[in-house]
């Protein structure tokens, strides 16, 4: 088994418009369970996806399993491997929900579908529904079987909590644990009870900077020091 | 009644060939946000490409039958050829460059009916009237001739063929997709720059279609043929919401027998200053045109 990281970047810069969001980003995503990108608003959490995925200009060295994706265009990017489940999942609105997961993989492999199936039953229910009709958590659950139909090799998912109803909450967190077990997740979270149940490792930003890695629970289970990198208390 | 009849009829003929010109306009604007100038060079390069074939220039090409098949289909592909290249040589470069892209568009129109000009001459050349568009068919009364029946169908069979497309294939799947939500469909996977290129070219097909059977209709072609028609096919897809072929389509109709009843009824071209004052009126009541869509 290898325990080579599933996803790399080094020295990654980003800059939009006159601002320098990423300043030097370095990290590494281990090839099972999941990793937690933290940090305060604006720190350039969503960036560091978007800039995985190739969907803001980038510079530096971004590497999938050993091979460079740095410097791909976006398609190509996810055709390699990488599934992004972007900040307000950003499903297609007037398309059904089975023309959505149609889109992302016209022919799912058996296990896939299957594994969307267990996850989100109800999806099967409501899959004539146009998918701007759906509710929050719905829609989450459409952007989520979006990501997981094609084969990929990491996942990239931004803030999948956002918004949703405690009991939602919930079970997208399970969705998700179920998920890592597939596949490597790589997850922007501020919600962080729901990073000390999934979590493996965290990486956290600020300022466009990687300033703390390491185990999700020992920063969790430390207080001050969350509370200084995240601005929140970890008791909640 | 009979001249009510006939007036109906030619109201539709224009319309459909409003239509077609402006399906392709809105389909492009629809999936890339362009607004493409050059789309009466599209039409004329497929009416000019027919011409040529019908006139000898293309083996099996004529003026009639089997042969005006070959010629139309030959503009066609032209047309679409146009297209494709205009979006992959010209279009790409500029991607969300808007405003970059609208003066490209707006020069390569000028520029296509300068080059015309300058291989045909400024004047209309007489277009070959097949036999099936020639004849008339008596309706209530009043002998319609047969090009608004050609131009109706031709029409109805895009809009058709079109709708078909976008809702049963995986390229109109991505079309849809990729009017809503052009990055979520690249981060998907997929490349909309090829869609892109595709609908360009399905664009300039239709378009030379329309510039074909509207020479039909009109018994010549010119080089600023496209031009003219390009301005009521940029009404029509504004009244029917931008991005929108049902829209259109509705539109189309409503535009061309409000110009031919205007023009009866009141006086020689008061029909283009109605159509002005109905896109007017569309804009303060309904911003987003009938479909509702917005710019």
């Amino acid at each position: 088994m290898t325990h080579a990281p599933v996803l790399e970047l080094d020295d990654v810069h980003v800059r939009i418009g006159g601002s320098h969001v990423l300043q030097g980003v370095s990290l590494t995503v281990a090839p099972t369970g999941v990793t937690a990108l933290l940090g305060r608003n604006g720190v350039g959490k969503t960036t560091t996806l978007r800039a995985v995925v190739g969907l803001v200009p980038r510079t530096g060295s971004i590497r999938l399993a050993g091979d460079e994706i740095g410097r791909g265009r976006t398609p190509w990017v996810v055709r390699q491997g990488v599934g992004y489940v972007p900040e307000d999942r950003e499903v297609f609105a007037t398309l059904t929900v089975a023309e959505n997961l149609r889109l992302a993989c016209p022919d799912p492999e058996p296990e896939r579908a299957a594994l969307v199936h267990e996850l989100f039953p109800e999806l099967a229910e409501r899959r004539k529904q146009r998918a701007g009709t759906l509710s929050g958590g719905q829609q989450q659950m459409v952007a989520l079987a979006r990501a997981l139909l094609p084969p990929s090799r990491l996942l990239l998912i931004d803030e999948p909590t956002k918004g949703l109803a405690p009991r939602l909450v919930t079970e997208v967190a399970a969705a998700l644990e179920r998920v890592a077990q597939v596949t490597p997740v790589l997850l922007v979270e501020q919600n962080l009870p729901v990073v000390r149940r999934l979590a493996g490792d965290v990486v956290v930003l600020d300022a466009g900077r990687v300033v703390h890695t390491g185990r999700a629970d020992e920063l969790l289970a430390d207080h001050g020091r969350t509370r200084e990198l995240l601005g929140v208390g970890s008791r909640s | 009644m009979s001249t009510f009849v006939l007036l109906l009829a030619t109201g539709l003929g224009l319309g459909a060939l409003y239509f077609l010109v402006a399906s392709g306009l809105s389909l492009i604007y629809g999936l890339m946000g362009v607004l493409n100038f050059a789309h009466g060079a599209f039409l004329a390069a497929g009416a000019y490409a027919a011409w040529w074939a019908a006139s000898g220039g293309l083996p099996g090409a004529g003026g009639d039958g089997w042969g005006f098949v070959l010629a139309t289909a030959f503009g066609v592909v032209v047309g679409a050829a146009v297209g494709a290249g205009v979006e992959l040589l010209l279009i790409r470069p500029l991607y969300r460059r808007h405003i970059e892209q609208v003066l490209v568009t707006v020069g390569l129109g000028l520029v296509g009916v300068a080059l015309l000009r300058g291989i045909w001459g400024a004047d209309p050349l007489p277009f070959p009237r097949p036999a099936l568009a020639s004849g008339v068919t008596t309706i209530g009364g009043a002998a319609i001739p047969n090009d608004r029946f050609v131009l109706l169908v031709a029409a109805v069979a895009v809009l058709l063929g079109l709708l078909a497309l976008l809702r049963f294939t995986r390229i109109g799947l991505v079309i849809r997709a990729g009017v809503e939500n052009r990055s979520m469909v690249e981060a998907l996977g997929i490349e909309v720059r090829r869609t892109f290129t595709l609908v360009f070219a399905i664009g300039g097909a239709v378009a030379a279609l329309g510039g074909v059977l509207g020479s039909v209709y009109l018994g010549s072609v010119s080089p600023g043929q496209g031009t003219s028609l390009l301005i009521f096919a940029f009404i029509v897809v504004v009244i029917g919401g931008l991005g929108s072929l049902t829209g259109s389509a509705v539109a189309a109709v409503v535009v061309g027998l409000v110009q031919q009843l205007a023009n009866y009824y009141t006086a020689s071209g008061v029909g283009d200053l109605s159509v002005v004052l109905l896109l007017a009126l569309v804009l303060l009541v309904r911003p987003g045109g009938l479909s509702g869509r917005t710019a």
